[in-house]
């Protein structure tokens, strides 16, 4: 079973949201998650109503049934001095290291090491172990960078690897490259019922595969209701305008007849239900889209008044009765 | 009303001024960024000017709809443009390694400019790890500028919070050719020799020694090679870097934050503003796009859906088929139970995941499962209403709780705008009204253009 929940998704489709919601969900009967950023937003802190989060892990959350979510934001500065002082018990010298520039130097000029430092250190706290030899979270969800970046972001290490052939970077690397590859990880994608992010899924999954790196499953994220479809609207519009305006004006909008309240309110609203039925069809289109791609799909409704705290537990919730044991 | 009220950002006035040289689009991934610049692109074309646009990544279907397939970096003339007006679009897919290369060829002699496009750590590093395409975007920026093919330039940008890293470009290269890193990166015959130990202090041989550690011996050589390879290089590099800043700055480029109107996009748009004054960068306004309006606003939800509540209780009693109201679910072909279930959200759980979204909302928990067999829709028109009346009340709830539903939504917008609106008045927006699908051609970003010019009645009611 999958202990490292990678996150990925186009912009804007609420990858952070769906990490979030995936940790607690996770986290549910007593289990303890690991909620990984690593793109520096602070998208975790707003989402669960906290302070910005220090480069330090945290319990954030209390899953339902026990569980705890803790957080962390990576920050790669920090990263790479904990990184140094790890492996090379640098305390002092790694200051030292800052002073010089070297750290500005590896975390920007040098940007690849930026991705080493953030995959490293979320594969770190996947191997963890605590002092009776169980694992300190049962599983780490990362939010991730987006469609675009990921397949790149999770192959930096084995771009170093073969940069450094060997010594300590090497070595690490590669410990790095095997649980990503291994099925310790699933790279999941967030995706709206829109082309754009659902041929980005299916590109992203692609690339993934093409790369030996373990695919999780599609999130649909934001699915609304459909309330009527092209027929629907069709029969309204060819005939039935005028029954429906009576309806209306029965239901206390005012008068039917022409200039009547009611009777106004036919064009505008048929208009709205015709944009709706288009979208209806599109969306199908695009299920049927990520349908053939073969993954497992899971689907989150669209929380009309935005996401707070309790719209996460509650996609949390959505997202524990639709996922695999 | 006692709200702010922002000023309109008119994007012609932008577009038609000769003195706009460069506008460049940068927000949150997502929110239309590229497409804003697409459909910027052909609409100064067609009034007349000769365009550039400079796309990153672009999806392909957007590429495609400016006839643009490769990436190929070299700007290509997009046809179909009118107006008639003289006016040209040519658009352009960055590549990134490709610009990296040429800037070290056009910064290095060519034997070291061998030497470092052959070096494994600059191969990994320009094939784009992030905060490359940053770079290589603004470079690809001072490039275009200097060739002084075009009267305007319309740059999009990378889809990260990183996109303004660029801003940080020349602070951060001087901090790191003035630090001591590089001189001790570039002292190779020191690096873990006795033989130099004097020469350098004691903190810094204890560097070379971690550093040298760290990185392993073979690594450290290969960064050697190529930091002593790129040295001549890097003056060049802050030096265009700090000319690049310096452009942006100027009169001639205005910058558009591209939002939508959703939380997470204005406070990030919100990020942009800031960001761009601290750097004093000329912001001409926020492009919000993807707003919704009605036509029939003066109904509220709450009213529209005490309405629809009305509608099809007033309906049921006609069906006594169905004695147990809109909570029975034993007949899935019921288009009343459908409307209703429908409109009280669907549970994509209960019917798997993968599931028709209108089968589940239509149909919820078929207990024969036949709902799988028929072609999924809210309304059958083969299920015979029984009553003329009955039908059209069940059609126009359905409406009702559409608009209710988009109602929702243009009070959740507004909320997020005057949230905005209220941090940053100043600001100018341009609100560009959403459109049902995607952009897939020429026709589809002239039309974005246009709703970007023509605000959506709602805009103009605010803003009037």
């Amino acid at each position: 079973m999958s202990r490292l929940h990678v996150v990925s998704g186009k912009g804007g489709t609420g990858k952070t949201t769906v990490a979030a919601a995936l940790a607690l969900a996770l986290a549910a009967d007593g289990r303890r998650t690991l909620l990984v950023e690593v793109e520096g937003r602070q998208g975790i802190a707003q989402l669960f109503e906290t302070g910005p989060l220090p480069y330090e892990e945290r319990k954030i959350a209390t899953a339902p049934g026990g569980g705890e979510v803790h957080a962390l934001a990576i920050d790669p500065e920090f990263a790479l001095l904990d990184y140094l002082h790890m492996f090379y018990k640098l305390g002092s010298a790694g200051r030292a290291l800052k002073k010089l520039g070297a750290i500005d130097f590896a975390t920007t000029i040098a940007p690849g090491l930026r991705d080493v430092l953030l995959t490293g250190k979320a594969c770190e706290a996947v191997r963890r172990k605590g002092k009776d030899g169980r694992f300190v979270y049962d599983s780490v969800v990362m939010d991730a960078p987006p469609t675009g970046r990921i397949t790149r972001f999770l192959n930096v290490n084995h771009e170093v690897a073969g940069l450094a052939r060997t010594g300590p970077i090497h070595n690490q690397a590669q410990a790095v490259m095997r649980v990503l590859k291994s099925p310790q990880t699933a790279v999941h994608m967030v995706t709206l019922l829109e082309e754009m992010p659902v041929q980005e899924t299916a590109d992203g999954i692609a690339e993934l595969r093409a790369d030996g790196l373990p695919t999780g499953g599609v999130i649909i994220n934001m699915v609304r209701p459909a309330i009527l479809d092209h027929e629907a609207v069709e029969v309204v519009a060819n005939g039935q305008r005028t029954a429906v305006a009576k309806a209306l004006s029965r239901a206390g909008l005012g008068g039917a007849r022409r200039g009547g309240m009611a009777e106004r309110l036919v064009d505008p609203l048929l208009e709205q239900a015709r944009e709706h039925a288009e979208r209806v069809a599109l969306e199908r289109a695009q299920r049927a889209e990520l349908t053939g791609l073969g993954v497992p799909l899971h689907e989150l409704e669209l929380l009309t008044d935005g996401i707070d705290l309790a719209g996460l537990y509650r996609l949390a919730a959505d997202l524990r009765k639709q996922w695999p044991e | 009303m006692s709200m702010d009220v922002a000023p309109r950002l008119d994007t012609d006035v932008l577009l038609d001024d000769p003195q706009t040289r460069i506008v460049v689009c940068c927000g949150s991934g997502g929110v239309g960024k590229t497409t804003t610049a697409a459909a910027l692109g052909v609409r100064a074309a067609e009034r007349g000017r000769k365009v550039v646009v400079l796309t990153i990544d672009p999806a392909r279907r957007l590429a495609q709809s400016m006839g643009i397939d490769a990436l190929d970096n070299i700007p290509r003339r997009v046809e179909g443009i009118g107006g008639g007006n003289g006016g040209e679009l040519h658009a352009m897919m960055l590549d990134m390694k490709r610009t990296f290369d040429e800037f070290v060829e056009a910064h290095a002699d060519p034997e070291r400019a061998r030497a470092i496009l052959a070096n494994p750590f600059y191969q990994s590093l320009s094939a784009g790890f992030a905060g490359t395409q940053e770079y290589m975007a603004m470079e690809k920026l001072g490039q275009l500028r200097a060739r002084d093919e075009w009267d305007l330039i319309v740059v999009d940008t990378p889809p990260s919070r990183s996109a303004l890293d660029f801003l940080d470009a020349p602070k951060r290269l001087g901090s790191f050719l003035d630090g001591k890193f590089i001189k001790v990166l570039m002292a190779p015959a020191k690096v873990g020799g006795k033989a130099g130990m004097k020469f350098l202090n004691v903190g810094v041989s204890m560097m070379t020694g971690t550093v040298s550690k760290v990185l392993g011996g073979q690594l450290m050589r290969d960064v050697q090679t190529f930091a002593a390879a790129m040295d001549t290089m890097f003056g060049g590099f802050r030096t265009r870097a700090e000319a690049t800043y310096r452009l942006l700055q100027a009169p001639g480029t205005a910058f558009l934050v591209v939002a939508a109107p959703e939380r997470d996009a204005l406070r990030e748009a919100a990020y942009f503003v800031e960001r761009l004054a601290a750097d004093q960068m000329p912001l001409a306004g926020l492009v919000l796009n993807r707003v919704h309006g009605s036509g029939a606003e003066q109904l509220s939800a709450e009213r529209a859906l005490a309405a629809a509540e009305i509608l099809i209780l007033a309906s049921d009693p006609a069906d006594p088929a169905d004695p147990d109201g809109p909570d029975d679910q034993d007949d899935p072909a019921d288009p009343e139970d459908a409307l209703a279930n429908a409109a009280e959200g669907s549970d994509p759980a209960k019917n798997g995941a993968a599931a028709e979204n209108l089968a589940d909302g239509g149909f919820v928990d078929p207990p024969s499962g036949n709902a799988q067999a028929r072609n999924p829709s809210a309304v059958d028109p083969d299920v015979s209403p029984t009553s003329a009346d009955s039908s059209a009340e069940r059609l126009a709830a359905g409406l009702l709780r559409l608009h209710a539903e988009r109602m929702q939504v243009l009070g959740r917008e507004q909320r997020t705008h005057d949230r905005f609106t209220a941090l940053h008045p100043e600001v100018p927006v341009a609100q560009v009204a959403a459109l049902p699908g995607d952009v897939h051609d020429l026709a589809g970003l002239r039309a974005i253009g246009e709703r970007l010019a023509v605000p959506p009645e709602r805009a103009n009611r605010v803003a009037g």
